[in-house]
């Protein structure tokens, strides 16, 4: 049910600073696409306009469009609840509901929605924590907390947790920049099979886990201090790994600058 | 918008049927237009009793109709919000009013006249006087209880950020936090029983003494935070040139936050300044004007207000000077904020978020 | 109170030659200066200790004075005759009317405070949070006998609606029921000390849901919460400690008020199971009302209810404080 993200001409702005400027790209439905650039480029900005979480920002809105399957997220009567509900997010920090248990925290969103029978629960609890790795660390202690797991173990908790409502989209900003290398590579290799279910877009500052997990890459870069970010090219991976088309986008990942 | 919103509903699972942003004002008005109808109709005359149907139709209308529109949850949502809204708007409510009644009744006798005379050939029913007596006894008291209250409370707090470890320093870190819930009228008996023992009549810094009491974990606790903001490199680059810790605690710690701890000093004593009940047991009360705080019943400005209420039978005189000594208060203690507040601004460490 | 060890900590800067011929004075401590001052700091914070002991020695030695003479049972009779003789008084009626004001003004005051404190911090437009912070701010700065003014004379005379409408609705209950007296009565009070209480425990809520880290809120965000469902899964089971501890600091000054009390209640030494009719007494109130005409003997029983409420508010303020502490986050309530 993965979908598919167009989006056209996106500016964002917090109050009166524009951090992205005129931002046009196509995602395609089941595959990963990766944001690289620099800090402060706006990579995180235009990720989170995705799913309209800039705007819980104070001050940021949006300008622009963002198709998902042909549907704008900002046109008129659009719930951006229900926008979130569709295009999950996973944090930088790993960020689980700290006075609830790990089968609660993967509950979370679905009791959210509805009325759900225990044992539905308790199936879609075990695909989810299944679906994330996670299951067989955790099967025995449904019921502690679960800030009482690895730094690792949280950030599968919490893909678990957004996979567990069934998103279209799964949006990732900088989810191992805060994990070891070994639990890195367990979220990298879990990127690698939700890419089956779901359209990933992920934001790393990480060029070799850029290059590792996905099809595509996106580079943003920014003129200036204080001058809004903007999409410079967007490509195969290998391509932009190879033989990008831009300099600028050589320059960064030969380590030039940045 | 809204043909849109209901056709699309089937289609997209992005397009909620959503009300329009005037919905919340709109109810609210509905609800305020019927609430007074209701209570009209009904011949209810108390405005509590309409503000209060009113605030009741608001919530449960925007959840009726939020619900058939939008669903439970967006309902639920509307309901928080709204009954936050009325929340607000019931704080609000009496703060106005009490200003509002304050200013109004206030200014009826409040003249140079009723600030420079004392309440001394005046009985409490009939009108004129003045509170100049209760000036002086206010002045006196909560200066002498800032004399002594500011400092030990700054030292003390100097004690528990600059040397306090162990034992000592976490038993009065408690009892600070206790002495804090102290009810006022406690205090004041402390200082009775006192009296009592030594067989001695009120006079005005029998009062001070409890006041100071009321104000030392005030100003412990505003200071602590003020110390624990200036920077240890601070601290220790003053140690690193080896200036002593005292001196460096004189010459540099204590200038770097001197602004936010006057600040403290100032609200603290103008909480002070409104105690009513340690006065009333220790100050005792007095029409005359008397200077010595040392010697003899003093009067005070917040007692003022509570035995012109008291003693005066229901007279409209004393209520109206009731509420121009009410008014003077407000207007000192409001002063002493919005002055503590600005040095607070101007001297802000300029690290805060 | 080591010195010697804080004098250590900053590390040696070997181009100053100054610095160790400073280090080596300051390390004996025996600099008079540094004595005086640590033995003026740390007298004063003794000085808090003594005065703390004192209010409990001398508050319960004058109460002792006067509850062995007490003819009645101090805890258990209904009545307060300190003039006569034999002398008879009991702290029943007051120890009740303090316990149901106070827990009037908390059903009202603690809902309506979370409210304001989430108005504040999640609801309210940004432009309008600063100033509605100020205004309650302004509420805690009046004065308590401002407060007992307007009560008597603008509250007291609002309440006759309410109170026939209670009487009409809900008297069957007895609770509500109203013989149309002077709405002087514990009810009044309620809503007056919950007026009064209301500043402090929106202040520390507020203090503690500012604190709710970003990226709780985002979580629920994220999985499609509403503002409210944010609010339910990551700010109030966050603040839920503080907002305890916040409520028991109204409720510690909700026990102590004395002038708006004393102002408002028409008072008498009996418990009546209505709420509206007037009547009743807190320790409070009882002092300062019966003080003017009390004698010696008639100010040491006061000053043994005094002593009473003062253990009251004691365990409240401590249990506040335990919890508070508990919580390692959630950094003071000096908001």
């Amino acid at each position: 049910m993965a979908k598919r993200i167009d989006v056209s001409g996106l500016t964002a702005y917090y109050g009166s600073h524009k951090a992205i400027e005129d931002i046009s790209m196509t995602v395609e439905p089941r595959s990963v696409t990766a944001f690289i650039g620099p800090s402060g480029c706006g990579k995180s900005t235009f990720l989170r306009t995705l799913n309209r979480m800039h705007e819980v920002t104070p001050g940021g809105r949006v300008e622009g469009k963002v198709l998902l399957d042909d549907e704008d997220l900002y046109g008129t009567g659009i719930d951006p609840v229900a926008v979130r509900r569709e295009v999950g997010m996973v944090f930088q920090r790993p960020n689980p509901f700290p006075t609830m248990s790990i089968f609660d925290n993967v509950a979370a969103g679905l009791r959210l929605n509805g009325n759900y029978k225990k044992s539905e629960l308790n199936d879609v609890v075990e695909k989810s924590l299944k679906g994330a790795n996670l299951w067989n660390e955790v099967k025995d202690r449904l019921n502690k907390p679960g800030s009482g797991l690895s730094g690792g173990q949280q950030q599968r908790l919490c893909i678990a947790r957004a996979i567990a409502v069934e998103p279209k989209v799964l949006l990732m900003d900088e989810p191992c920049s805060a994990l070891d290398p070994i639990s890195t590579l367990a979220i990298e290799d879990l990127i690698g099979e939700l890419k089956e279910r779901f359209t990933i877009v992920i934001v790393t500052h990480n060029m070799q886990q850029a290059a590792r997990v996905s099809d595509r890459t996106a580079f943003f870069n920014l003129a200036a201090v204080g001058q809004p970010g903007r999409l410079i090219e967007i490509d195969d991976t290998e391509r932009i790994f190879s033989n990008p088309s831009v300099q600028a986008t050589e320059d960064y990942i030969s380590g030039r600058f940045g | 918008m809204s043909t849109a919103a209901v056709t699309d509903k089937r289609a997209s699972s992005l397009r909620g049927a959503s009300l329009p942003t005037w919905t919340p004002w709109a109810i609210a008005a509905g609800s305020i237009a019927l609430g007074i109808g209701i209570s009209a109709a009904a011949g209810l005359h108390s405005s509590i009793q309409w503000a209060l149907i009113a605030g009741l139709l608001f919530v449960l209308g925007t959840y009726g109709i939020a619900a058939r529109v939008e669903g439970r949850r967006q309902a639920r949502d509307r309901v928080a919000t709204s009954f936050v809204w009325v929340a607000f708007v019931v704080a609000v409510v009496p703060l106005v009013s009490l200003i509002w009644v304050t200013v109004a009744r206030g200014v009826k006798v409040l003249d140079l006249y009723f600030l420079t005379h004392s309440m001394g050939v005046v009985a409490d029913t009939e009108p004129g006087g003045g509170i100049y007596h209760a000036i002086i006894g206010s002045l006196e008291q909560v200066g002498l209880a800032t004399v002594i209250g500011a400092p030990i409370g700054v030292l003390t707090a100097i004690y528990l950020v600059e040397y306090g470890r162990g034992r000592l320093a976490k038993a009065v870190t408690f009892f600070v936090d206790v002495m804090t819930g102290i009810p006022s009228i406690v205090a004041g008996l402390f200082i009775l029983s006192l009296m009592l023992i030594f067989k001695m009549e009120p006079f005005g810094f029998a009062g001070s003494l409890a006041l100071a009491i009321l104000m030392m974990p005030v100003v412990v606790r505003s200071t602590e935070e003020m110390l624990k903001l200036v920077p240890n490199e601070l601290r220790e680059a003053s140690l690193a040139l080896g200036v002593p810790k005292w001196r460096t605690i004189l010459k540099v710690v204590l200038p770097t936050s001197i602004g936010g701890i006057t600040t403290g000093v100032m609200l603290a004593v103008a909480r002070i300044a409104g105690e009513t009940a340690p006065v009333l047991l220790l100050v005792f009360g007095n029409p005359f004007i008397n200077n010595n705080p040392f010697e003899g019943a003093q009067a005070s400005l917040p007692l003022y207000i509570y035995q012109q209420f008291a003693n005066s039978a229901g007279s409209g005189a004393a209520y109206d000077r009731a509420w121009a000594a009410s008014l003077t208060l407000i207007a000192f203690v409001m002063i002493l904020n919005l002055v503590a507040r600005g040095i607070a601004r101007w001297k802000a460490p300029k690290t805060g978020r | 109170m080591d010195i010697s060890t804080t004098t250590d900590a900053p590390p040696p800067t070997p181009s100053r030659p100054t610095t160790a011929e400073g280090k080596r004075t300051a390390r004996g401590a025996t600099r008079p200066g540094d004595r005086i001052f640590l033995g003026l700091s740390r007298g004063s914070g003794i000085l808090l200790l003594v005065i703390m002991a004192a209010i409990a020695v001398f508050l319960t030695y004058r109460a002792a004075l006067a509850i062995g003479k007490d003819h009645g049972s101090f805890l258990t009779t209904f009545e307060w005759n300190t003039n006569v003789l034999p002398p008879t008084f009991g702290i029943a009626v007051l120890a009740f009317g303090t316990i149901v004001s106070s827990v009037i003004a908390m059903a009202i005051a603690v809902p309506v405070a979370v409210a304001i404190a989430l108005f504040i911090t999640h609801y309210a437009p940004r432009r309008m949070s600063g100033p509605v912070a100020y205004v309650i701010d302004l509420l805690a700065a009046v004065p308590s006998i401002v407060y007992g003014l307007w009560g008597a004379l603008v509250l007291v005379p609002h309440m006759n609606g309410l109170y026939g409408w209670l009487n009409d609705f809900f008297g069957w209950t007895g609770v509500f029921s109203w013989q149309e007296g002077a709405p002087r009565s514990m009810l009044t009070v309620g809503i007056l000390l919950s007026i009064m209480i209301l500043p402090i425990i929106t202040n520390v809520s507020r203090e503690v849901f500012r604190q709710v880290p970003q990226m709780h809120e985002e979580a629920a965000l994220a999985l499609g919460a509403t503002r409210w469902e944010v609010i339910r899964m990551s700010v109030l089971p966050f603040g839920r400690s503080g907002v305890i501890s916040a409520s028991m600091l109204g409720l510690g000054r909700a026990l102590g008020e004395t002038m708006a009390v004393a102002t408002v209640l028409s008072p008498s030494f009996d418990i009546q199971a209505s709420l509206l009719d007037p009547g009743g007494g807190t320790f409070a109130q009882n002092i300062a009302s019966k003080f003017s005409e009390a004698n010696e003997f008639g100010r040491d029983a006061l000053i043994a209810s005094g002593l009473v409420l003062f253990v009251i508010t004691l365990v409240v303020n401590g249990a506040a404080r335990v919890i508070i502490a508990r919580r390692s986050e959630y950094s003071g309530a000096n908001a």
